[in-house]
């Protein structure tokens, strides 16, 4: 179980230092690795860190929801960032991580290589995405960020997830599939 | 303490608090109107009434709903009298008290809606209720003084000295202090001196403690009763004392005169002054319920559940370590099982309720629809105390609603019809429920004409949902009624007969895991059984293993698993596969296929096939790898975490820790097998997924194609 795994990590994320900085106009950031490529979401949302554990695959679903997960009798619905970037499935393994976070209401796991760091970012320092072909759609990111002289691409969460409170198009994807 | 501007919030948490008290006691009064309306018109029941209305009307004044106050003083004046006797007990007054009944539910509604009541609305029964009332006046003139305590118009000034200390419930029961300061202040002249002694400084205070109390002094020529009905709603939450001073021109012994003898008694709650706030104490302790927020109630239910699944995982480990041999711990283990099991019975019973709350609201459906439809109908009700879950009896008010409104305008004949049947002209309509092991069983029963065999199977030759030379048992006849906009109602009335209902009430039913089955006899009338388990939150299930994955199905759908002979198998039109069981043909839903699972077994001989049974009765048989074994689980929603996901209606934790999602059989069945089908795949999928009324229909064609039996359905609908 979650015992086994050495890298639950509680995050204090409503700590009053937090807070603090927040008011300033500066927002603390995670920011993790999918591949060579550095991205961040705001800590806020993030309420764990945990190993990946097998996940239970919900049928007929986009390849990217790997399927749901028992998270202390709470069932977290655990998605492949890389495979939703359309970069291909990850082929977890327990060195990788998934990030739990609360997203509209409901809380979701997201797969990723590894955690970086946590960075505090003050809101002047983000640039727009400049508008590019990328494998990402543009519209789940908020913006981008230099630190350390590597690029940081931050997420919006609340975009990437939007769709699928309301169930819309994971419906349109069940479409019969031919056996493999 | 809570000032007199309380927060905005606070406004509105009171408000809410004041319908939930309307939807206790409005469901309480329809019953015991009935019971007037059936001729029980005792003290008792009459007293019941005015105390809801008078509950109602408190609460509606101290929120400003002045159309609701106004009719309620009204009817309420109207009781008082009447429990006086002093209106003549008659049908015709019974009649005009139960549709002011009607009237003042309607009211509430409105209130709580914030919707605009039509002008004019309930007038008529609010002048009736007026001419009676001033018809009993004109009758009952003698002692009017005594009865309508109009302070001005009273005896000698009195003075009474009010101890008044209130308990902190008194403001969780939305109750303010500062209101019946007022309603005393109403009466006559009042100095009010608050008791600050046990304020505390500001560090140590609650803001939702209480520690003030009050001594009033009132001058005044009403009498005594009228005071302590300015504390009639708190009394149980505050120690009160109510001290008679006596007439002021008068001598002590004016508190035993005639005049204010004669006003106690009569008020229906005589209480001597003294004996009051200590006959009032009891009654609090003996009070035998709380209301608690249900999310509570939720989360305790959900720990409980946890607690089981900790057990069972520690169970499991304890075991796979040889924990066995180890005596004590298998007993310590053995002994934990017993008690969480008991814990979550206990929990469980928490959320149980009477399903008394829906079927009170039913007397006066009958009552709007038989008037409508201008027949003579009773209802009967039994059984109101059986239990159920609270999320299921929430769910159960529709479509018995429905049903009834059915009964009464389908079913049941009109009078002249009636009679010339040999029956009474008044029909019946029982409605009870009962518990049957883990179910629940809610009958409704009419004495009306019964199904129409012919007409129902003309009407569905007509709308082509079966062929014009098929045979139908009784069952698979019945269970047409059930089909999405089916109807035999020659005429369409306000009341029913669009075609919509029955099948939303039978997709109701199945959503709590129930069925329904249909009795009918010509002439002699129909009886509908809805089977509902008690509760939705633990479910007995088989683990089922397809490939790596494992599945729970629920037990209630299991007939029989089976290893077919391969020569047992068929294949069919597209890809199709039946299986013969004792002369039957039963259809293969191959799990594998339709969630698309690698590293299953591909031939149904090699597999195992479970037969289930939908909820029309009609059976399919599930293609999976293993049964792995039996076991209760704690259903958690996935549509909380998840969009739905057709073919999974929950999840559950396994004692291993991992999620297992349990099938949603009746779905699964109507799911496309992607590799069956060779034409109008769209169509199919749409409409297997609408309308599992096919299923009903397949016995009679045993090795019939599908497609072709699908195409007829979609030319239908």
């Amino acid at each position: 179980m979650e015992t086994q795994t050495a890298m639950t990590i509680a995050l204090a994320a409503n700590t009053p230092a937090a807070a603090g900085v927040q008011a300033a106009g500066v927002k603390q950031y995670i920011s993790f690795k999918i591949g060579s490529e550095e991205y961040a979401i705001d800590i806020m949302a993030v309420r764990e860190i945990k190993g990946w554990t097998e996940t239970t695959v919900l049928p007929n679903q986009p390849e990217y929801i790997l399927g749901v997960m028992n998270l202390r009798g709470t069932i977290v619905p655990v998605f492949d960032l890389r495979c939703r970037f359309g970069m291909g499935l990850t082929g977890a393994s327990r060195s990788h991580v998934v990030i739990i976070v609360a997203v509209l209401d409901r809380i979701v796991g997201l797969l990723v290589d590894a955690v970086s760091d946590i960075l505090t970012i003050d809101g002047s320092e983000i640039r727009a995405v400049p508008d590019m072909d990328r494998a990402v759609s543009a519209k789940f990111l908020s913006g981008i960020v230099s630190v350390n002289e590597t690029m940081v691409v931050l997420l919006a969460l609340e975009q990437l997830f939007a769709q699928h409170a309301g169930g819309g198009p994971v419906q349109e994807t069940i479409q019969p599939q031919s056996l493999q | 303490m809570p000032s007199p501007t309380s927060a905005y919030s606070d406004f509105e948490r009171f408000r809410a608090t004041f319908f939930e008290e309307c939807a206790e006691i409005l469901p309480d009064l329809d019953g015991r109107l009935s019971a007037l309306q059936a001729g029980d018109s005792d003290t008792e029941t009459l007293n019941a009434i005015f105390r809801a209305v008078h509950s109602i009307k408190a609460g509606a004044a101290a929120f400003d709903f002045s159309a609701l106050v106004e009719f309620a003083h009204v009817f309420e004046g109207l009781l008082d009298r009447l429990r006086d006797n002093r209106i003549q007990h008659s049908a015709q007054v019974f009649n005009v008290v139960v549709r002011a009944g009607d009237v003042l539910a309607e009211l509430v509604e409105a209130a709580r809606t914030g919707s605009d009541v039509p002008p004019g609305f309930g007038a008529g029964v609010a002048a009736e209720l007026k001419d009676l009332f001033s018809g009993a006046q004109a009758a009952g003139a003698p002692p009017p003084k005594a009865h309508q305590p109009k302070p001005e118009a009273e005896g000698p000034m009195r003075t009474y000295r009010i101890a008044f200390e209130p308990h902190r419930e008194l403001f969780r029961h939305a109750n303010e202090p500062l209101l019946l300061i007022r309603e005393l202040k109403r009466l006559g002249e009042l100095s009010v001196g608050c008791v600050s002694a046990d304020l505390p400084d500001l560090a140590h205070l609650d803001p939702e403690d209480a520690y003030l109390s009050f001594i009033f002094e009132l001058q005044t020529q009403a009498p005594y009763a009228s005071v302590a009905e300015v504390f009639e709603f708190v009394d149980q939450d505050c120690v009160l004392k109510i001290e008679d001073g006596g007439a002021r021109d008068d001598t002590q012994s004016a508190a035993a005169a005639p005049d204010g003898g004669e006003a106690e008694p009569e008020s229906g709650e005589a209480h001597p002054p003294s004996s009051r706030p200590a006959a009032a104490t009891p009654v609090s302790k003996g009070a035998t319920s709380i209301r608690v927020d249900l999310t509570r109630v939720d989360r305790l239910v959900n720990m409980v559940g946890e607690l089981v699944i900790t057990h069972a995982m520690l169970a499991q480990q304890l075991s796979d370590h040889g924990g066995g041999q180890r005596q004590q711990w298998a007993q310590g283990s053995q002994e934990l099982a017993t008690h969480t099991r008991e814990l979550q019975e206990c929990v469980m019973a928490i959320r149980m309720q009477p399903v008394r709350s829906v079927f009170a609201r039913m007397p006066r459906l009958v009552r709007d629809i038989a008037a409508k439809l201008g027949r003579n109908v009773r209802l009967v009700t039994s059984g109101d105390q059986t239990e159920v879950d609270k999320t299921i009896i929430e769910e159960l008010a529709d479509p018995i609603t429905h049903m009834i409104r059915n009964a009464i305008d389908h079913g049941i004949e009109d009078g002249a019809t009636r009679l010339a049947a040999g029956k009474p002209e008044r029909a019946t309509i029982e409605l009870s429920a009962a518990q049957r092991a883990g179910n629940i069983l809610i009958t409704i029963a009419d004495d009306g004409a019964g199904i129409d065999r012919r007409k129902v199977l003309q009407h569905a030759i007509a709308k082509g949902l079966v062929r014009e030379d098929a045979k139908l048992s009784d069952d698979e006849l019945y269970n047409l009624i059930f089909a999405p906009g089916f109807s035999t109602a020659e005429k369409v009335t306000e009341v029913s007969g669009r075609g919509v209902g029955m099948d939303v009430v039978r997709r109701n039913i199945a959503n709590l895991g129930g069925r329904i089955q249909i009795n009918s006899a010509p002439g002699k009338g129909t009886r509908f059984t809805l089977v509902i388990p008690l509760t939705l939150a633990v479910l007995d299930g088989m683990l089922v293993a397809v490939g790596n994955e494992k599945y729970i199905l629920p037990l209630a759908n299991i007939v029989e698993s089976i290893r077919p002979d391969h020569r047992q198998v068929r294949t069919i039109t597209g890809g199709s596969q039946v299986v013969a069981v004792r002369g039957e043909f039963i259809r293969l839903v191959p799990v594998r296929r339709i969630f698309n699972i690698p590293g299953a077994i591909p031939e149904p001989w090699k597999a195992l096939v479970v037969v289930v049974e939908t909820e029309n009765g009609s059976k399919a048989g599930l293609v999976v790898d293993e049964l792995i074994g039996q076991q209760q689980v704690v259903v958690k929603s996935l549509a909380e975490y998840t969009a739905p996901v057709p073919g999974i209606s929950g999840a559950t934790i396994l004692g291993n820790g991992r999620v297992a999602l349990i099938l949603d059989v009746e779905g699964i069945c109507s799911m496309p097998d992607p590799s069956a089908f060779v034409e109008a795949p769209g169509d199919f999928q749409r409409q297997a997924g609408s309308s599992p009324d096919l299923q009903t229909v397949k016995p009679e064609i045993p090795g019939r194609p599908e497609a072709p039996a699908l195409q007829n359905i979609n030319a239908a609908a």
